[in-house]
């Protein structure tokens, strides 16, 4: 049992501090820190300073461009990005699709879209639920029928996050109507300018248009855009819902809203001092601190399981299910922190340089916003019910 | 003991109930937000006539109620439709302060209130007041025709909409003394008073409010000078009971929307209603609520008793309400899955509102505490 990181572990973390330092532009962690809305082009910026720099797939291996990090470098990155509000890397072409690519891919699709993901020539969505198929996502109806070389594909998905920036969706169809609903799955990769693709906004309950329903009538899909087999999508769908789950337990995340939470605290005042000294505050704070400092741990101990790199089991269950809650009692402590001034909402304040300054201090419409928009958390990549349901499977054997 | 609504109250409740979900839409309260004035006036209109303003006064100001249950009554039932009116401002705030305070002349205002012709906003709160009641720093000084006023007022709910304010401001002590706090009677158009107006989470328009040498005749004042926070405090004790017996119609409302969405919405071939997981976190949320209903009935009971027995109901109330309002608020998004993100649909709306009852007159730890120390006393 050694819980300290090594000279060299250490001496990594420097140097992604003095990278973050030097590169991350002021104007984006700016934004972030603020709560501030993030545009394409402000993600964009970000993906290819990293890319510039060889570390913007931490998850992949050298060989396709990635880092080659092993799981305790990818989780220093994962702090220290987090700490500096740098943006969070966009998942769905780095943390989703390229692993299964990887895994399954053709030698020309490997060849063809994974340095389209590095060098931001493509943004892509994940297409997997449907209004009829959320948790039970064995269930997807949107159907692919194969026409000579192409497929033709009709139906709908929803949630799609920032489907409204992308040319590129994976999505999952189905091919066949025969046997278990899991065996007539196919893995697609959908150009969203093909005719018959609709792209329409669903505005989510803190007023953001973050997610998109996706609609596909008669759209023709080249064959060779069929990832792996026909009809054995939910393999490499479930391969890559673990690789969605790695990094799942947010903890950078979670230290960096501790922060501004503390932060918040310290300027609010209550009773005519500063909240942070109110005792029944304090022990709140205190409280998910205890709670978020065993999780850190808890993380480092699956992380350290999994160093070579192999994406985490059911253990990432337990990481989702404690790292959202953690986080959402982060927000909720912050929604409360700013009292009566949780109220104001200003759309306009979150635009950069917009006219409409913000009402009371600038920090507590973002965290009104934050608390509303992280319910998704406990919601989004296998609800924590499901979660619980693995748990209670894989690892209880109930 | 008997936990019966008189037949009139009956009454009052079932046509309220009634006119409610026959008027109030999603579209009438999304126009509502974006109006200037940050409500309908066309609700606002069928309340008076329906004398749910009136309901919320004592006879001897022209009203025909004015009790705790009263309150809780219409409250209940705005929440339950998600609907929102100034009545707290108007009928419970600024208007209760006038019928306890006012003079003859002040007092002539009432019946303008009860006829639906006149709204009036409660300016009291500051930019660093949080929820103290007796923390205000805006000033009063003596002026050549009376007083002269000057200060900021945060987050005034239904400010935009008003033709009056009550304002408290300081005439004495300092900045945290119970002693010294005066209300003012101010029209909405005098000189030097501006505003900011927003809308706010959950529905509605508020602004913050900046007094800048605001001349004041010596007839502005509302009651005895420097002696207002008795009153105060009690229009607070009022007004949260009327928020907390609107939260628990908005968490009734959320309850009866979640319920039939766990029967309706299938995934693994049935109902999702039919996981256990999922029934065990509804029936405690049904308890819940109903603790939430007695924490109003206390509260309600008690809104006359003596000073330290009705704000220890009052910081009762609303720690419980606080407490309930977040675990329904969450539970209920998380049992509906995506849809219980989307602004469309109706739970965003009525989540969010519930949500914003814990940022008005105290959140549940602001009470929690309060409650501990009016107990050892
Ligand atoms: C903000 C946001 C962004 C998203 N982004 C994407 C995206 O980019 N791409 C994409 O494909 N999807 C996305 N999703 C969809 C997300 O994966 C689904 O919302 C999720 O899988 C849950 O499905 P559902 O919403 O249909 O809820 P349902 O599956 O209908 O679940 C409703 C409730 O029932 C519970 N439940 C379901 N089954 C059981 C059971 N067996 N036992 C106990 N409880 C159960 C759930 O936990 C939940 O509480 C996003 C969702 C959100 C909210």
């Amino acid at each position: 049992m050694d819980l300290n990181y090594t000279d060299e572990q250490k001496a990594f973390r420097a140097e992604v501090r003095s990278f973050l330092e030097e590169n991350l532009p002021r104007r984006l962690s700016d934004k972030v820190a603020g709560g501030k809305r993030l545009t394409k082009a402000d993600h964009e910026e970000w993906h290819a300073i990293l890319n510039a720099r060889g570390w913007l797939a931490a998850n992949w291996p050298a060989e396709y461009g990635g880092t080659g990090w092993d799981a305790v470098r990818r989780h220093i990155f994962e702090e220290e990005t987090t700490r500096a509000h740098a943006p969070r890397i966009v998942p769905f072409g780095i943390n989703m699709l390229g692993p299964v690519l990887q895994k399954f891919g053709s030698q020309e699709q490997k060849a063809h879209y994974l340095p389209r993901i590095l060098n931001g020539d493509d943004w892509w969505c994940q297409g997997y639920s449907e209004p009829g198929a959320g948790s039970d996502l064995a269930s997807v109806k949107t159907s692919a029928v194969r026409d000579g070389d192409a497929y033709i594909v009709n139906g709908q998905k929803t949630w799609t996050t920032l489907g409204q920036h992308a040319n590129m969706i994976f999505c999952l169809v189905r091919t066949s109507k025969e046997g278990k609903p899991q065996e007539g799955i196919s893995f697609l990769l959908i150009d969203m300018e093909s005719p018959g693709v609709e792209v329409r906004p669903i505005v989510l309950l803190d007023g953001e248009a973050e997610v998109n329903e996706v609609w596909f009538s008669d759209v023709r899909v080249p064959a060779e855009n069929l990832v792996g087999e026909e009809s054995k999508g939910w393999t490499y769908a479930k391969y890559l819902l673990t690789h969605e789950r790695t990094n799942i337990a947010g903890v950078g995340f979670a230290t960096a809203g501790l922060a501004t939470l503390k932060r918040i605290a310290r300027l609010e005042q209550s009773g005519g001092r500063p909240l942070i000294e109110n005792p029944f505050f304090a022990a709140r704070i205190a409280q998910v601190e205890i709670d978020l400092m065993a999780m850190a741990t808890t993380n480092l101990r699956v992380i350290a399981k999994t160093a070579s790199g192999q994406a985490p089991g059911a253990e990432s269950s337990m990481l989702k299910v404690k790292g959202t809650v953690i986080r959402q009692q982060i927000n909720a402590l912050t929604r409360q922190a700013v009292g009566p001034y949780a109220m104001p909402f200003v759309s306009e304040a979150l635009e950069e340089g917009g006219n409409a300054g913000p009402v009371g201090p600038d920090y507590a419409m973002p965290a009104t916003q934050s608390y509303f928009n992280n319910r998704k958390l406990s919601i989004y990549g296998g609800s924590n019910e499901v979660q619980r349901q693995i748990i209670s499977k894989a690892i209880l054997e109930l | 003991m008997n936990f019966d609504l008189t037949e009139e109250r009956q009454m009052l409740q079932d046509g309220l109930r009634r006119y409610l979900r026959d008027t109030v839409s999603p579209e009438l309260l999304a126009r509502a937000t974006e109006s200037e004035a940050g409500h309908s006036g066309a609700l606002w209109a069928g309340l008076a006539e329906m004398g749910v303003i009136g309901a919320l006064f004592p006879e001897e100001v022209g009203g025909f109620g004015g009790a705790g249950f009263d309150l809780a009554l219409v409250f209940e039932e705005m929440g339950r439709a998600g609907a929102f009116e100034p009545l707290l401002e108007t009928g419970v705030l600024a208007g209760g302060l006038i019928a306890e305070m006012g003079d003859d002349a002040q007092k002539a205002l009432i019946e303008e209130i009860i006829a639906g012709a006149v709204q009036i906003a409660f300016a009291h709160a500051e930019p660093g007041s949080r929820y103290d009641l007796e923390r205000v720093a805006t000033s009063a000084e003596p002026g050549p025709e009376g007083y002269v006023l000057n200060g900021r007022k945060a987050v005034v709910a239904a400010a935009p909409s008003a033709q009056h304010f009550v304002v408290s401001a300081r005439t004495g002590g300092a900045m945290a003394d119970e002693d010294g706090i005066s209300l003012f009677l101010v029209s909405a158009g005098v000189a030097g008073l501006s505003l900011r107006a927003y809308p706010v989470n959950g529905g509605g328009r508020a602004a913050e409010m900046t007094l800048e040498n605001v001349a004041l005749p010596r007839d502005a004042l509302l009651g005895a000078r420097g002696a207002a926070f008795p009153a105060i405090e009690r229009a607070a004790a009022r007004a949260t009971a009327a928020v907390s017996a609107e939260a628990l119609g908005l968490m009734e409302a959320i309850r009866a929307l979640t319920t039939s969405y766990l029967r309706t919405r299938q995934q693994f071939g049935r109902p999702i209603g039919k996981f256990q997981a999922l029934q065990h976190r509804m029936a405690d949320m049904l308890i819940e609520i109903e603790q939430a209903r007695s924490a109003v009935i206390n509260l309600a009971g008690h809104l006359d008793a003596e000073r330290t027995e009705r704000e220890r109901h009052v910081s009762a109330t609303k720690n419980l309400i606080g407490r309930v309002a977040r675990l329904v608020v969450e539970e209920s998004i998380q049992m509906h899955g995506g849809i219980g993100m989307t602004q469309e649909y109706a739970l965003a709306h009525l989540a969010k509102r519930l949500t914003m009852v814990d940022h008005r007159f105290g959140d549940a730890d602001y009470h929690l505490e309060r409650f501990i120390r009016l107990s050892a006393a």
